[in-house]
């Protein structure tokens, strides 16, 4: 037993910081950003991953970056700098993709929204927030185009679960019933006027991420506003623990695991977040080459047959107990009750029902090749 | 939270409760605080010799890994095999959920060991509140 989490006086907060240490929080440090991992009295990650399958969780989501660019050429703008086709967008629609470097692999994995006629937000992950902006704005120079970081103006809030809909709906007067999922609108929530909603998430569950202002006040407002309008849906806050949780059954990245700056598109298997038809973006040409080269490794799914859980780095083995890969994400699965991992192997080891092992602790122990998500939600 | 003044503690947050020879051994109130929800634990069979200080096993919550270290020396007589199946117990109750009993080699190395008392205080620094 030792695991006494230590944080650096340089260590950021977000402006819910006193209110998650008031709920008695656990706190750690996540990519130098001090963070809740789970509320134990509250109910701890097991039960707020399952709020969140079930009926609604919330959780901060401050530390994620946002960069807006506007002008005349922002749209070519973010075609050059992103895999995705943001042509396809209209005004209110978001989409999932990614920023790349020369060599088709990960600057980091992005939200874009089309705000307006020629404004675009890029919402980025926090432990890469300085090295995105700087990316963009140097490959974006050349574009009429202005380019800002706005990672410090929002309190960002995530409302996630089936019941999410119906919770946020007590707060605004935007029609949520209309926003499609990956759709935005602006709406008054809890009497602040002009708020960006938009229906996204990282829990691969129906949800909304709302846009308030960061100051600790009303940060502190809206939070509370939300546990309270909440209690008849069950709402917990919900950390960083449960986060990851849910992210994982539902397959969904995480950059420094999944996605990285040596792993590439294919090798992700995020091939339809990525527009080879659009004729030129960072990465393309690489990628191209790639894809003729065939996959040397493919992120494919496990779940424990054998008792153990799989943990990220841990490696994986043939049946002979050659080292064929690596884990990049494993945990228990709460809503799931099972030991499931994401990791890279071969092709050959990619055969749906197959068999291979995770050596733990110094042993081999057997896992079967899933098929993936390992989780999907109930279609209405 | 109060620490039985019957058991004895390690530093690296196992219990061990003396009974003559034999000894019952877990992870403490705080440890599994400290973890979260537990969702597996990995215990040695019977006849499984422990030595000071070593590794006997782990256990697991969401989130982390942890290895088992023995609070003194002695040879496994008993698993608790129900914690395979509900790791959680020891969440409810950590100083119930005993892991394992063993037959104490030399009950010289539980004077090393902490009080209830000690423990108490060690484990207030150690979590700073």
């Amino acid at each position: 037993m030792s695991a006494v989490e230590t944080t650096s006086p340089a260590v950021r907060k977000t402006a819910l910081n006193p209110v998650h240490r008031q709920m008695g929080a656990k706190m750690v440090d996540f990519n130098g950003w001090e963070m809740p991992v789970e509320y134990p009295a509250a109910g701890g990650i097991i039960a707020e991953h399952n709020a969140v399958r079930t009926g609604v969780g919330i959780f901060d989501v401050s530390h994620m970056g946002d960069i807006r660019l506007q002008g005349p050429q922002a749209l070519n703008a973010v075609q050059h700098i992103s895999m995705n086709d943001a042509s396809r967008l209209a005004i209110g629609q978001a989409q999932y993709s990614a920023l790349l470097y020369p060599q088709g692999t990960f600057v980091d994995d992005v939200i874009v929204h089309r705000l307006a006629e020629d404004e675009y937000l890029l919402v980025i992950n926090a432990g890469t927030r300085e090295k995105d902006f700087n990316w963009v704005r140097e490959h974006t120079r050349h574009f009429d185009c202005k380019t800002q970081n706005l990672s410090d103006d929002f309190t960002q809030i995530a409302i996630q679960g089936p019941k999410g809909v119906d919770l946020l709906q007590k707060l605004t007067n935007a029609n949520l019933g209309a926003v499609k999922f990956y759709w935005v609108t602006r709406g008054t929530v809890c009497g602040f006027k002009d708020i960006l909603i938009a229906r996204t998430g990282y829990t691969a569950e129906d949800g909304f991420e709302i846009y308030i202002p960061a100051d600790e006040q009303t940060s502190a407002m809206v939070w509370n506003k939300i546990l309270e309008a909440g209690k008849e849906f069950g709402v917990l806050p919900c950390g960083l623990g449960a986060r990851n949780t849910l992210r994982l059954e539902g397959k969904l990245p995480l950059y420094g695991h999944e996605i990285s700056d040596t792993i590439n598109v294919w090798e992700a298997g995020l091939d339809r977040f990525c527009k080879m038809d659009k004729p030129e973006f960072i990465g393309r040409e690489a990628l191209e080459k790639a894809k003729a080269g065939g996959l040397k490794k493919m992120l494919i799914g496990l779940e424990m047959i054998e008792r153990g859980i799989a943990r990220d780095g841990y490696k994986v083995l043939d049946d002979g107990g050659r080292e064929i890969g690596y884990v990049t994400s494993g945990s228990y699965a709460p809503f799931l009750k099972k030991n499931i991992a994401l990791v890279y192997v071969p092709p050959e080891f990619s055969t749906i029902g197959s068999s291979v092992k995770v050596e733990i602790r110094g042993q081999g122990v057997k896992a079967q090749v899933v098929p993936t998500p390992f989780y999907k939600r109930p279609k209405k | 939270m109060s620490y039985p003044s019957d058991f004895k503690y390690a530093k690296s947050h196992e219990w061990i409760k003396p009974d003559g020879k034999s000894a019952t051994i877990g992870i403490t109130n705080y440890a599994q605080e400290s973890l979260g929800d537990i969702v597996f634990v990995d215990l040695p069979k019977v006849g499984s010799e422990l030595t000071a200080g070593k590794s006997f096993g782990s256990v697991e919550s969401v989130k982390a890994v942890s290895d088992l270290y023995a609070p003194v020396s002695g040879t496994v007589t008993a698993v608790n095999d129900e914690l395979a199946k509900s790791p959680a117990n020891i969440n409810k109750d950590a100083h119930g959920a005993w892991m394992l009993k063993i037959q104490v080699k030399n009950a010289d190395e539980l004077k090393s060991l902490l009080s209830g008392v000690d423990y108490e205080k060690f484990v207030a620094e150690e979590g700073g509140h």
